[in-house]
């Protein structure tokens, strides 16, 4: 059974041309894999890079060196190195990601936003719909907000927006950044449920989770980031 | 099912004279993929949508479009009837100042409804019947089918545009500042509407824009230009979050946060 997941000496830095071309190194030697049914949770401080991991293996940050390989369709695509139009059909259809932040779009209600990804995925808009309406219910959004855009909704409302929308799909692979980072007990606890059940299904999962109570819940190891940051090894 | 890229660039040039217009640009344009071509006034960008509209002609290189019998055929060999037709049907142009692209003295349901009339429609009640379901669409009261664009707000002549381009489901539609005019809650409805359009007709489109929020909600791909060139090209949302051009970190840290 091939891995979904397969991360191969990556590296990352960031050069600051409008600050005189100054590089900063951000990881380097990053190797790691995720195997089906496993949540690896990125450990480790504050600015070290796990963030900067996510990011690179959802495509938003490009890679100085090395591979990540994604299992898409039964065959593997280095996402590294793939065109635009190969790592946009990789997100429609094999990786998922929840960001601590959701990216709002004028005009579009909270229940169009959860159900877009189905939609690209050519499910009916009635079937979507549904899908959409079963987890805001099962994350407590009040039903008088699902209509609305989610522009006005407080920090844990978009969250939980943002969670829903994340794990609408059957993706093999999910990331998370921080999905619970401003949850209340109860909807962390929903989910804790939600990741134990996609453990269940047999995704891949990859998150970043400061809350120690959910990291205990739902990772089956923690990853040191800060093995991998060069400005450990340079000190 | 093996796709073909709809639109082939490969290494044009415009020279006006001794002055360099665009130079070198090359890429490729797949079925459903939104492409944005950002840089500041005079880089380059609407020369560049000019030369692959042929509404210039590029002093050098090649576009190729994929017409829909299968063949892939070279725009500048192609006879003026030939181009004029596919502009009117297999294409649309959305631009700026909305006078350029509608008539502003007929009425709003013949501004759409012409485009029909151009792939053969003759039926007077069918054509008015499309006319006003794309009015609906773009969100325009139905009843003001009969007016003309001149007695139309910015943002409404702006929808009737772009109604008027799609009645005919064109596979490409290139858009130049097409939200450049109006203000920013115009603005919105506008990008909302595009998107959603964009989405449900599998259209390819390239915008021409320099609002970076612009390219982020309605692009795949984006390429940034600079005197005339290419300087960095990619997923949208690589270069806006991850932008390695000394150029192109200037216009990202350039953005006003609200």
């Amino acid at each position: 059974m091939p891995t979904p997941l397969v991360v191969s000496e990556v590296a990352k830095s960031f050069t600051m041309h409008l600050r005189d071309g100054i590089t900063l190194p951000v990881v380097a030697g990053v190797s790691f894999s995720v195997k089906k049914g496993e949540c690896v949770v990125l450990g480790g401080p504050s600015g070290v890079g796990k963030s900067s991991i996510l990011k690179m293996l959802y495509g938003n940050y490009a890679v100085d060196a090395g591979q990540i390989l994604i299992e898409h369709h039964g065959q593997l695509v280095d996402l590294a190195s793939a065109a635009p139009r190969s790592v946009l059909e990789v997100r429609r259809d094999t990786l998922g990601y929840v960001s601590q932040f959701l990216r709002v779009v004028p005009r579009v209600s909270a229940l169009d936003v959860v159900a877009e990804p189905l939609l690209a995925r050519g499910v009916s808009h009635a079937e979507a719909i549904e899908k959409a309406s079963d987890l805001l219910e099962k994350l407590n959004l009040p039903r008088e907000l699902w209509q609305l855009p989610p522009a006005t909704f407080s920090g844990g409302e978009q969250q939980r927006v943002n969670i829903a929308r994340g794990f609408i799909t059957d993706h093999a692979i999910l990331l998370l950044d921080e999905p619970t980072a401003s949850l209340d007990a109860k909807n962390r606890r929903v989910v804790v449920e939600m990741i134990v059940a996609k453990k269940a299904e047999g995704v891949a999962l990859l998150g970043i989770f400061h809350d120690e109570e959910v990291r205990d819940a739902v990772a089956d190891r923690i990853l040191d980031v800060s093995a991998f940051s060069p400005r450990k090894v340079a000190a | 099912m093996t796709t073909v890229p709809l639109l082939k660039v490969n290494d044009v040039s415009k020279f006006y004279g001794g002055r360099i217009g665009c130079r070198n640009v090359s890429f490729e344009l797949w079925p459903g993929e939104v492409l944005a071509i950002v840089g500041e006034s005079g880089s380059g960008k609407t020369t560049l949508l000019s030369c692959l509209s042929t509404r210039l002609m590029p002093t050098s290189g090649v576009v190729e479009y994929h017409m829909r019998d299968g063949q892939y055929r070279d725009l500048a060999r192609m006879g003026e009837a030939e181009r004029r037709f596919l502009m009117r049907t297999d294409w649309g142009f959305v631009h700026q100042n909305p006078a350029d692209g509608l008539r502003m003295t007929v009425s709003a349901g013949a501004n759409v409804g012409e485009r029909l009339m151009a792939v053969g429609d003759r039926h007077y009640g069918q054509i008015r019947a499309t006319a006003t379901d794309w009015l609906r669409r773009v969100e325009i009261e139905v009843d003001r089918i009969d007016d003309q664009p001149r007695a139309f707000s910015g943002g409404m002549r702006q929808r009737l545009q772009i109604a008027r381009n799609l009645v005919t489901s064109p596979r490409l539609v290139f858009m130049d500042e097409p939200t450049g005019g109006l203000d920013v809650s115009v603005q919105a409805r506008l990008l909302d509407l595009v998107r959603g359009l964009v989405h449900d007709l599998g259209l390819s489109a390239i915008i021409v824009t320099h609002d970076l929020a612009v390219a982020r909600l309605l692009s795949h791909r984006m390429m940034v230009m600079k005197d005339g060139a290419v300087i960095e090209q990619g997923l949208t949302d690589r270069v806006l979050d991850d932008p390695r051009e000394p150029y192109t970190q200037l216009l990202v840290s350039s953005i006003l946060q609200v």
